[in-house]
């Protein structure tokens, strides 16, 4: 399976994304954000970090860049994109997905592991995954997700919501959100669930020594799916 | 203008400094070339009132490949791998502006770092604030660590560890120490060295403006009433230009283009430009016009004293200069040839066609000021002797929660949850550890950091205090099973021209130099902050010490939690009651005066030797060395860690149950071990005459302390996390 990782000037997680990518058997092609073509690829990853300083507003420039109208165009005719944490705030500029970020409710960057609970399987990401609980790991500024009323209730309707922050058992009480985020959205989707945005990243969960293992488990799901 | 002596005593030149000038130039200076004397005369770059001292530092060994004098130190980890690394000081911008302060700080020390070719992988910080109760702390430490976040974080750059202490004799000058470590393969390490004739400089990164100017010599004098208006000298930075420079320089670094490589930092053009052509024994010649300026009609003076950040200058092998802007030119930076190296071996300066400088390069280096200062020794405090009443009066559990949640001991996660440090996944230690612990990416190797200092040891005898600082360093690092290689040391004190601050920097220097050479821990790089000063208040003597050590596989790193219930746990270094200048001395009795605990370097070399071949041998669960707070408070934390509880025995020694438990003897950590492997364990131990005792059992949920004491793990972490976030959301 093909992937393919943006790198615009500012990504720091994209290494990591392809380390992991091809820890669990991608073959994955790191891109320039200069570049106008997209190579042939199944999955495209905008990295976390911070394009373009998050000067601006947080993503707002890298949603200009040159390879973005390829993504467009390639998310809109089905492919599977996916923003985490930077890629999550271009996403949300794009308006590939609805909604926008906003700086934390605390005014603080957090960097820790937090539990998010998959909403909707019904979808490449998450099918067949065998638990609905996940330890993720966040570190953002700015994740704390907001939309409108109209646009929430759209989102509920169609099944847009991919994640919610929540406790080790799956609880999605306010006392367990990190950043203020909306219903405690951690992520979401567009409405064919083709694009998945999310501020969890997963990338830092694949080995027993690092903070967790559960990112390992999303990523060979991920391949299964897509196989 | 006119340059005349007043004006050389406004840029911080004493009468004979100027003079010297004068003999040297053999006339009188013009402006710019003041403002170039002063800037690399000053206490931050000459290391005039240090640079005596320091050479007593040892700094080389077997696996050092780099020692001072360059932009870091370098060291082997072997399989061809390095490891760059260094701390630096920004204490007086960021008591003036804390979050540019820091963050520039973070900034400077990350350039040190891949100026020589290796990419950041680690970030630590040593920081310093006044009493929790003066006004100033809170928006300081708020300041300080949103800027190293925000720089660090932008860089993506993981900050492992840290340290954190309040104490009222920063009040005035805080203390903000950074720390950066780089990984290079041992055959591409740049150095700072020009060579050759007509090479071109080049000027890369972001452009020159009017900010920081004589930053350098802010940081070389005290502070006084008017610091306000020294905003203006103080940095602005901007991580994502650096981490462009970051990749653009590491892809220049890639090829063979690049002779020699410094960054703009201190002194910015003037200390760059200057060590380069220094280094190699040549002379070098700036076109000021081509260099990429900010602002309009800026001055030789200006541009040659900016201290803008995110700036490099590079020598490149001639006829490289298309291939190296075409990288510049991808990452969206500056990029422009502003010189050449030249056989004067002068610096000459060119601006709108006219010379506007010519200084001998060694007038500014070789022929700096050197002061052999006068300084007082310190003598050993008095003992104290404590009634036996004053301990038998206190209620164990009463102190343990006093101790745990002063502000010295509590947990830190408020401000290191703040700070990135999973990025780059290769993180397999976080914060709150004894060390930070970093894979080298794609190997089994990995390795620890740690930063520490003892500014209250220091204070009360300097030597035993800059011994201890070493000494903990090391036990930090063998803590997590790490091989302890070498240290950088960052040393802040008040002024030099006091003899009592003068004393406490020799007296410091030599205790670290003593340690470092007894435990082969050698010194590769550092820097020195003198006049942390406001009027005539020095700050208490704060060398901090930066140590990196490696594990030559990862999976055998320690960490310091409880691991199993029914496990044995052992002290290892014998327990004799130090009271004086412990925690427990300075916060329950109010008893500030004293001897630190005294450093036994055999004892401390056995000691850790020791405790790494048990870890090698695999029969250690868990360690942690203990220090401030004691044995209880190690313990404490551990249990916490591992959300486990502990049966603590009554020991057999004849100190009272207080000195026990609270006593700061040096030289001893905590380990835990399966029941079945303590024959061996200590037959070991005996065998390498380690003096070691059973502390107690692992169990559920609760600490009991001779049988009378308890105290549940809920308990414990209630008193060790809560004191920082409550301080800072009132």
């Amino acid at each position: 399976m093909k992937s393919s990782v943006i790198t615009f000037p500012g990504s720091n997680c994209d290494r990591d994304m392809d380390v992991a990518l091809k820890k669990f058997g991608f073959k994955n092609k790191m891109v320039w954000h200069d570049d106008n073509e997209l190579p042939k690829s199944d999955l495209v990853v905008l990295p976390g970090g911070f394009s373009y300083g998050d000067y601006l507003r947080c993503g707002s420039m890298a949603a200009k860049s040159k390879i973005m109208q390829s993504i467009i165009n390639f998310a809109k005719s089905g492919g599977l994109v996916m923003g985490i944490c930077n890629g999550f705030q271009i996403l949300v500029e794009t308006g590939l997905v609805p909604g926008v970020l906003l700086r934390n409710k605390y005014l603080e960057f957090i960097c820790k592991n937090v539990f998010v609970k998959i909403d909707n399987k019904d979808n490449q990401y998450f099918k067949n995954l065998d638990k609905d609980v996940f330890e993720f790991h966040i570190a953002h500024n700015e994740g704390n997700y907001f939309c409108t009323n109209d646009q929430l209730k759209e989102i509920q309707d169609n099944n847009q919501v991919a994640i919610y922050y929540c406790n080790g058992d799956g609880n999605t009480d306010e006392k367990y959100n990190p950043n203020g985020s909306l219903n405690n959205i951690a992520g979401i989707f567009n409405k064919k669930k083709n694009v998945l945005g999310m501020m969890p990243h997963p990338e830092r969960m694949i080995d027993k020594s690092l903070s967790g293992e559960d990112g390992s488990f999303f990523f060979k799901n991920l391949l299964n799916n897509i196989k | 203008m006119e340059v005349n002596e007043q004006i050389a005593i406004d840029h911080g030149l004493k009468k004979d400094e100027y003079k010297k000038i004068c003999d040297l130039l053999k006339r009188t200076p013009n402006l710019t070339e003041l403002g170039i004397f002063s800037a690399m005369w000053n206490e931050h770059c000459s290391y005039k009132s240090s640079r005596l001292h320091l050479k007593e530092l040892p700094t080389k060994g077997k696996k050092v490949i780099q020692g001072p004098g360059e932009n870091a130190g370098v060291i082997d980890i072997e399989d061809g791998d390095a490891i760059v690394f260094k701390i630096e000081s920004h204490n007086h911008p960021s008591f003036i502006e804390p979050y540019q302060g820091a963050a520039t700080g973070v900034g400077g020390i990350m350039r040190d770092v891949f100026t020589m070719g290796a990419r950041p992988i680690a970030n630590l910080n040593s920081i310093h604030f006044g009493s929790p109760q003066h006004k100033k702390t809170k928006n300081l430490l708020r300041g300080v660590v949103h800027g190293i976040g925000g720089y660090g974080n932008c860089m993506g750059v993981p900050t492992i560890a840290g340290q954190t202490s309040f104490d009222s004799s920063y009040n005035g000058n805080i203390l903000v120490n950074a720390m950066t470590l780089g990984l290079v393969k041992k055959d591409k390490i740049f150095y700072s060295k020009a060579a050759g004739l007509n090479k071109p400089v080049i000027y890369v990164g972001s452009k020159t403006g009017r900010d920081g100017i004589h930053g350098a010599s802010m940081a070389s004098a005290s502070f006084d009433e008017k610091i306000e208006e020294k905003k203006p000298t103080v940095q602005v930075g901007d991580p994502f230009t650096e981490k462009l420079l970051l990749e653009a320089c590491l892809e220049l670094m890639a090829g063979d283009s690049i002779i020699a490589i410094q960054d703009m930092g201190a002194a910015g053009l003037t200390s760059s430009s200057i060590e380069m052509a220094s280094k190699g024994n040549l002379g070098i010649e700036l076109n000021l016009d081509k260099v990429p300026c900010r602002e309009t009609k800026m001055t030789p003076y200006e541009i040659m004293l900016s201290e803008s950040q995110e700036r490099m200058l590079i020598v490149l092998e001639n006829g490289k200069e298309n291939l190296a802007k075409k990288i510049f030119d991808k990452w969206n930076l500056d990029f422009a040839v502003i010189g050449k190296t030249t056989n004067t071996k002068n610096i000459e300066l060119f601006f709108d066609k006219k010379q506007v400088a010519k200084i001998p390069v060694n007038t500014l280096v070789e022929n700096s000021p050197m002061y052999d200062r006068k300084w007082k020794k310190s003598k050993l405090p008095k003992k104290n002797k404590f009634e036996k009443e004053v301990f038998s009066n206190l209620k164990i559990k009463d102190v343990l929660q006093k101790v745990l949640s002063n502000q010295n001991i509590c947990s830190k996660e408020w401000i290191w949850q703040q700070y990135d440090h999973t990025v780059m996944g290769d993180t397999i230690q976080k914060p709150g550890g004894d060390s930070g612990v970093v894979r080298v990416h794609g190997t089994e190797k990995a390795v620890a950091a740690t930063v520490d200092s003892s500014a209250v040891y220091c204070w009360a005898h300097p030597l035993t205090g800059g011994k201890q600082v070493v000494a903990e360093s090391w036990r930090n690092l063998i803590s997590v099973g790490a091989t302890p290689i070498a240290i950088t040391n960052c040393l802040n004190f008040g002024s030099p021209e006091n003899e009592d601050n003068m004393g406490e920097f020799v007296e410091c220097v030599r205790g670290i130099g003593e340690a470092s050479k007894y435990l082969e821990f050698p010194v590769v790089s550092g820097n020195v902050s003198f006049y942390n000063q406001t009027k005539e208040v020095g700050i208490k003597p704060t060398p901090s010490i930066g140590g990196v050590g490696l594990i030559k596989n990862y999976k055998n790193m320690i960490t310091m939690d409880f691991k199993e219930i029914n496990n044995l746990v052992l002290i290892i270094g014998k327990t004799e009651g130090h009271i004086d200048q412990s925690l427990f001395a300075r916060t329950i009795l109010d008893e500030k005066n004293g001897p630190p605990p005294e450093i036994n370097l055999f004892n401390e070399k056995n000691n850790g030797q020791s405790l790494l071949s048990l870890i090698e041998k695999d029969y250690i669960k868990s360690a942690h060395d203990i220090s401030l707070g004691g044995l209880i408070t190690a313990v404490s934390k551990m249990c916490i860690k591992g959300n486990k509880g502990i049966k603590i025995k009554r020991s057999k020694s004849l100190i009272s149950e207080i000195e026990y438990l609270f006593s700061e003897d040096q030289g001893r950590y905590i380990i835990e071990i399966d029941p079945k492997n303590l024959k061996e364990v200590i037959k070991i131990l005996n065998k390498n005459s380690v003096h070691h005792e059973e502390l107690g059992i692992i169990i559920e949920k609760e600490m009991i302390i001779n049988e009378k004491t308890k105290v549940t793990i809920d308990e414990l972490k209630s008193y060790n996390t809560n004191w920082l976030t409550n301080f800072m959301s009132t």
